[in-house]
């Protein structure tokens, strides 16, 4: 049985089809880049993989069970933007990641579990290099180190799939390299199955093990929004990467 | 250079604010000097000695019937109004604007009422305040409270739904559920707006404060003022006003740095 199932999944917006037909299956521990022109619908998918948004048509399953229609931590996900707690500095923003889903009432922890918390969080934070800037807020970083903090907030989560919608696309190309090596080194030590929205053509075959294109093979000129978009192509890459 | 582009400079700033101040002193200095020389009991614009002397009775000399200093417990009186009314429409309007602006459930039940009942003239409905809860104190404090929560609940409620979907998203995938997306994410976040509406309400919380005192009080700042008014007392309701304008402007610079100093990743610190 594949890890993600996706089983003939549509969505429209009224009588706009944004996907059609839509049929995959990923393996644990792949990483697929999603590529097509804009509007064709990636992040659409993204969404629906998140549970954003639910399918209008067919299913999504996780290791044979349906996917939740709305976010739980199962999922965990980078935005390009608004990826971080603007009112929480750098070391709070990560340890509440843990605090959450342990403190269901009052949401944060206290005595011994927040500075064990803390002490995980800034080991984390060290990992993706913001050991110094514990104490800062997001606005006073740079876009690389608010998607820096944004990875390590999502990864100490532990979710079963990453979702990733344009990390990098704010981002200065060098950056941007740097963030590439990060986002491999994290991949490979967590053996995450991650899906990573991208408009870079060369960022979505360098870094995954899959590129998936997304397009529309039928369009009625008459009625453009008639027809939605599905994968094109399937191509496997960078083989001796795969798990 | 373009008068656009042109800067005041850091010393120059302060003269140019005080400019104004200290014209419109010179300008009232001189005209009640010109009307008091022509008439020596004129009482319109009073000088600034009597005004003075007048301070001197109400604020440091024991009131003969009473025993008080007049000034201070008007004063205390209408704080304590003031603060209680506010404190009450504070927390109201957190709560109902949180509540609209996050759920959407309650949103739709919420919404369409706030909106109406915001445009409900608090003025208007004084007289019933003070059928249903009497001339005492309490009338007055549901008048500011009256007055100030539907606009409070919602400035919130719009700042809650303006909050980044992304961020709500967020939340969930790390674990939240509704109850601590909205004690961790949003509450948070709303306190800082909470102090930057009321920095903007507060003009219409004095404004229902004094009403209130000027129709039916025994003290207060509002009261004292209109009592005066019968002798046209300039004398005292001058350095009444600018009394109540100082109080005005100092709760306004404190909640600016109470903003600055609790939340100082908040824009509204910054403004």
């Amino acid at each position: 049985m594949s890890y993600i199932t996706v089983k003939n999944v549509w969505q429209s917006y009224g009588d706009h089809v944004v996907l059609e037909r839509l049929n995959l299956l990923v393996e644990e521990g792949e990483f697929c880049t999603l590529v097509g022109a804009s509007g064709c619908g990636k992040s659409t998918f993204l969404r629906l993989l998140l549970g954003q948004e639910r399918p209008a048509k067919g299913q999504l399953l996780l290791q044979g069970e349906p996917l939740r229609g709305e976010p739980d931590a199962k999922r965990g996900v980078v935005f390009q933007r608004y990826s971080v707690f603007p009112h929480l500095n750098v070391l709070d923003n990560v340890a509440i990641a843990l605090e959450l889903p342990r403190a269901r009432l009052t949401g944060r922890l206290f005595g011994h579990a927040r500075r064990q918390a803390r002490s995980q969080a800034a080991q984390m934070l060290e990992r993706v290099g913001l050991a110094h800037a514990l104490r800062h807020y997001p606005s006073q970083l740079s876009g690389g180190m608010q998607q820096r903090l944004a990875i390590a907030q999502t990864l100490i989560a532990r979710p079963r799939v990453l979702l990733l919608d344009e990390p990098f696309g704010a981002l200065d190309p060098g950056i941007r390299k740097d963030m590439h090596t990060l986002l491999q080194e994290l991949w490979r030590e967590t053996r995450l199955t991650v899906f990573m929205v991208t408009h870079d053509l060369s960022e979505g075959f360098n870094l995954g093990t899959r590129l998936l294109v997304f397009d529309k093979t039928r369009v009625d000129p008459q009625a453009p929004q008639a027809y939605g978009a599905h994968i094109t192509y399937d191509i496997p890459l960078n083989q001796r990467r795969r798990p | 250079m373009r008068f656009i582009n042109r800067h005041p400079e850091r010393g120059g700033r302060l003269l140019l604010a005080l400019l104004p101040f200290v014209l419109l002193l010179l300008v009232y200095v001189i005209a009640s000097a010109t009307r008091l020389a022509e008439n020596p009991d004129d009482r319109l614009l009073p000088s600034v000695g009597q005004m003075a002397d007048a301070v001197r009775q109400m604020a440091f000399t024991e009131d003969e019937r009473t025993g008080e200093y007049l000034m201070w417990s008007d004063t205390a009186a209408s704080l304590k109004r003031l603060a209680a009314g506010l404190g009450v429409a504070a927390l109201a309007g957190l709560c109902l604007g949180i509540a609209a602006g996050s759920f959407p459930i309650l949103g739709a039940a919420f919404s369409p009422l706030l909106a109406v009942v915001s445009m409900i003239p608090p003025l208007a409905v004084l007289p019933i305040l003070f059928i249903v809860f009497g001339l005492d104190e309490l009338s007055k404090v549901m008048l500011i409270v009256i007055g100030v929560t539907p606009l409070l609940a919602r400035d919130l409620e719009q700042r809650a739904r303006e909050m980044p979907q992304e961020v709500l998203v967020k939340a969930q995938t790390l674990g939240a559920n509704s109850w601590t997306i909205v004690l961790r994410v949003i509450l948070p976040q709303l306190l800082s707006r909470l102090l930057v509406s009321l920095r903007l309400l507060m003009g219409a919380a004095w404004l229902f404060l004094i009403s209130a005192e000027a129709i039916s009080a025994t003290a207060g700042l509002g009261y004292r003022i209109f009592l005066v008014r019968r002798y046209m007392a300039m004398d005292v309701i001058l350095p009444y006003v600018l009394w109540i304008t100082l109080l005005a402007w100092l709760t306004d610079y404190a909640l600016r740095r109470l903003n600055r100093w609790w939340f100082p990743w908040s824009e509204g610190a910054r403004a």
